[in-house]
């Protein structure tokens, strides 16, 4: 490879303090990456008994519950996880608020894995895999199917994720020219970071209108796409919050240099989750299915742990006090975080009524697939941020020094 | 459609002015999507409860029709014992039973047969759930068709179909969704669908479908108890049979249902009793799917407006932070002119 000449400016930036993102080293072995690489292996085996003898020897699901945890969270909730980046994006480069730009990187990151995993997991789901590509291919692809929207625009957002993530690549493999590149068209990949996952969010939710009546009327909506948005974006927001606290906790660095960007989010996580909170029952009221809010049996208990846990982060975020706190903001994030999850396999699972006789609980070894995909999630973010910079390098013990 | 004062009138004093403000707000091609409309040349059949016997015929012929191996539901390896609709299975005879039972078609104390199968929906789910068109209506006649070779088996049709029908295969590696297609291998050598065929009683009927609707209608003006003739296999093949006229519950299933079907239900006992979903709406829920999607996405004209604003605001935000010197998430290390 020819060393180019470095300009003078690089070489002065170079010999500055890092002030941007750093990887933060330290051993790739532990006991807990130990735990995680066993936890991939029993997926593994699992997932080679679905390919030998088809989806039901290893899954309980049926053609009464023909999506299980496969698609419910490895797919609709890990990508809403995976909002991270998307929000940080949103508010970083769209509000321009470029106070929050440190927490980008570290957010990406865990969209790239989480959106990468959940297109990889698809496959793992789909019974005639091998024509996973159809799904895109002119003569096959069908644009009135809202599948094939959440298809198309995840899988352009996972490569627009790799383009936006790829400038950490390239400041670690010194490829600084096509960085530099790269960093002029980037507001093109921006924009369209910004504009897939508003797409796919929604269209998450779009995909529950075509079932008709079998969805019950607390969730069956003509706004589910705005309602399935909505949540993502606090749940991107929310594991921001997540993710800087296990950051700091996990590698031993110090928060209070993001605290202050955190408590702002706390703040747009309340205003977001009450806009969602008026729109959701207005439409209930709307519609005339506030009605058995009360009367639908287990439905109406999941209905309401769902409000009782949106309630809690809009109550605890409200006060400017609890927004300083770590532990309050912690709280409020889990919180939120639990409401849409538990909003995602409600309305996919529990308010989904096929007819009588039909059950669905996951099996052993399914949620086993689902917890090995999560497994090789954080272990890739745990390699990623040791080996790469990502995480914000003023904070981290070593630069502290 | 013309405007006249009158209904214009009308529908201001009714208040719909709020409605006409969202249709308004709404982009362009936000047009709902009407229910598709029953082909020209379409096919069906006429499930008559009244008349089925319960022999199963049907079952054995649409087996051996589409080579669908035997089910054992009760361990007893005797009888082909199918419960369900199931990745094995097309079509299936299920019964209703209440009290003594002693009654045929009648809801108390009475049994009704009921044969479950693809309704062939006027405008289907399925086909507007499956991404990869592998669900299709055929516009001739319009049978719901089933390409394997086209399939991804997502089971987005599984879940979708209002009906319960698409089965998918989770004991094989290489699964297929199963699903009647009205015989469509044996259409194309002239003949009827095997259930019809062979169905003793002419419960199962096969015809076009204004000819069914011509039948149902013929039926349902029949006085209970008269003696009435009732055409085997197919409603002109002149083999009639003779017998006393029923009493028909005052509905015809799949006549309107979810849009409307092309599998028709006439039954002497109400349908929800033959666990067909009653209340479904006039207007089918692929016309709303595809509604929502289309003023979403048609013409990919609000996610263009959407993405031109969203790459405008991101390029400002470039342009404010080229001089901030920590600003490095997408970084600018060649310094430029602006770190002078």
């Amino acid at each position: 490879m020819v060393n180019h000449p470095i300009p003078s400016e690089v070489a002065n930036r170079l010999r500055k303090p890092k002030a941007g993102h750093a990887a933060i080293g330290g051993s790739l072995i532990s006991p807990f990456t130990l735990v995680l690489g066993a936890l991939v292996v029993v997926a593994m085996y699992f997932l080679g008994q679905r390919f030998m003898y088809g989806l039901g020897a290893v899954t309980n699901i049926n053609n009464g519950y023909p999506w299980g945890v496969w698609v419910v969270w490895d797919v609709v909730i890990a990508t809403g996880f995976a909002c991270g980046g998307y929000a940080m994006a949103l508010v970083t480069y769209i509000l321009n608020r470029g106070e929050y730009h440190h927490l980008v990187r570290p957010a990406l990151t865990a969209s790239l894995f989480g959106y990468s995993l959940g297109g990889a997991s698809v496959l793992i789901d789909l019974g005639r895999y091998w024509n996973f590509w159809h799904i895109l291919w002119p003569g096959y692809a069908q644009p009135g199917s809202v599948m094939f929207e959440v298809a198309a625009c995840i899988s352009l957002y996972i490569l627009v994720l790799w383009i936006e993530f790829s400038p950490a690549f390239l400041e670690h493999f010194g490829f600084k020219q096509l960085k530099a590149k790269l960093s002029k068209v980037m507001f093109v990949f921006i924009g369209l970071g910004v504009l897939l996952p508003t797409m796919h969010q929604s269209s998450l939710g779009s995909l529950l209108v075509v079932y008709g009546y079998q969805i019950h009327p607390l969730w069956q909506t003509p706004l589910l796409p705005l309602l399935f948005l909505l949540t993502a974006v606090c749940m991107g927001f929310a594991v921001v919050i997540l993710e800087a606290t296990l950051a700091a906790v996990g590698f031993k660095r110090d928060i209070n240099a993001e605290l202050p960007m955190l408590s702002k989010i706390g703040k747009i996580i309340m205003g977001t989750v009450a806009a969602y909170l008026v729109i959701r029952l207005g439409d209930l009221v709307v519609r005339g299915a506030i009605f058995q809010v009360f009367t639908s049996g287990v439905k109406s208990v999941m209905f309401l742990i769902e409000m009782a846990v949106f309630v809690y982060p809009v109550v605890v975020l409200s006060s400017p006090a609890n927004r300083r706190k770590l532990s309050k903001l912690l709280a409020a994030a889990l919180s939120m975080l639990t409401g849409a999850v538990l909003y995602r396999i409600d309305a996919f699972l529990v308010a989904y009524d096929t007819g009588p006789g039909w059950h669905y609980f996951p099996s052993a070894p399914e949620m086993l697939v689902t917890i090995g995909v999560i497994a090789i999630e954080v272990l890739a973010y745990i390699v990623f941020v040791r080996k790469f910079p990502i995480l914000p390098g003023h904070s981290s013990t070593a630069a502290a020094e | 459609m013309s405007i006249t004062r009158r209904n214009f009138l009308r529908a201001a004093a009714s208040g719909t002015a709020a409605a006409a403000a969202c249709a308004a707000l709404t982009p362009g091609p936000a047009e709902a999507r009407e229910n598709h409309k029953v082909p020209d040349k379409a096919i069906g059949l006429l499930y008559d409860s009244t008349l089925c016997i319960g022999c199963k015929a049907c079952m054995s012929g649409c087996k051996e029709a589409n080579n669908l191996p035997l089910e054992d539901t009760i361990g007893e390896k005797l009888w082909d014992t199918p419960l369900e609709l199931s990745g094995k299975t097309y079509t299936v005879i299920k019964i209703y039973q209440h009290g003594t039972m002693a009654n045929k078609d009648k809801a108390e104390n009475g049994f009704a047969h009921l044969k479950r199968q693809c309704l062939h929906c006027v405008d289907p789910s399925c086909v507007s759930a499956c991404p990869v068109s592998a669900m299709q209506k055929r516009a001739e006649d319009g049978v719901v068709t089933y390409n394997k070779d086209a399939c991804i088996g997502c089971r987005y049709c599984v879940a979708a179909c209002p009906f319960g029908v698409p089965q998918f295969q989770y004991d094989t590696p290489k699964p297929e969704i199963a699903k009647c297609q009205l015989c469509k291998h044996r259409l194309a050598e002239g003949k009827i669908p095997a259930c019809a065929q062979q169905c003793p009683t002419g419960a199962t009927l096969f015809g076009s479908y204004p000819a069914l609707s011509e039948e149902i209608e013929r039926r349902r003006a029949l006085k209970p108890g008269e003696p009435a003739l009732f055409p085997r296999r197919t409603v002109d093949s002149g083999d009639t049979h003779e017998r006393a006229a029923p009493e028909y519950v005052d509905y015809v299933y799949g006549q309107k249902d979810a849009g409307g079907t092309q599998v028709r239900y006439l039954s002497g006992v109400p349908f929800d009793k033959l666990a067909l979903p009653m209340g479904l709406p006039d207007r089918s829920y692929a016309a709303d799917s595809e509604t929502l999607q289309h003023t979403l996405y048609g013409g990919l004209i609000l996610p263009g407006v959407a993405l031109a604003g969203l790459v405008a605001a991101a390029w400002k935000g470039s342009k404010d932070h080229h001089d901030d010197d920590d600003f490095d998430m997408f970084d600018h290390p060649e310094g430029g002119k602006h770190h002078g």
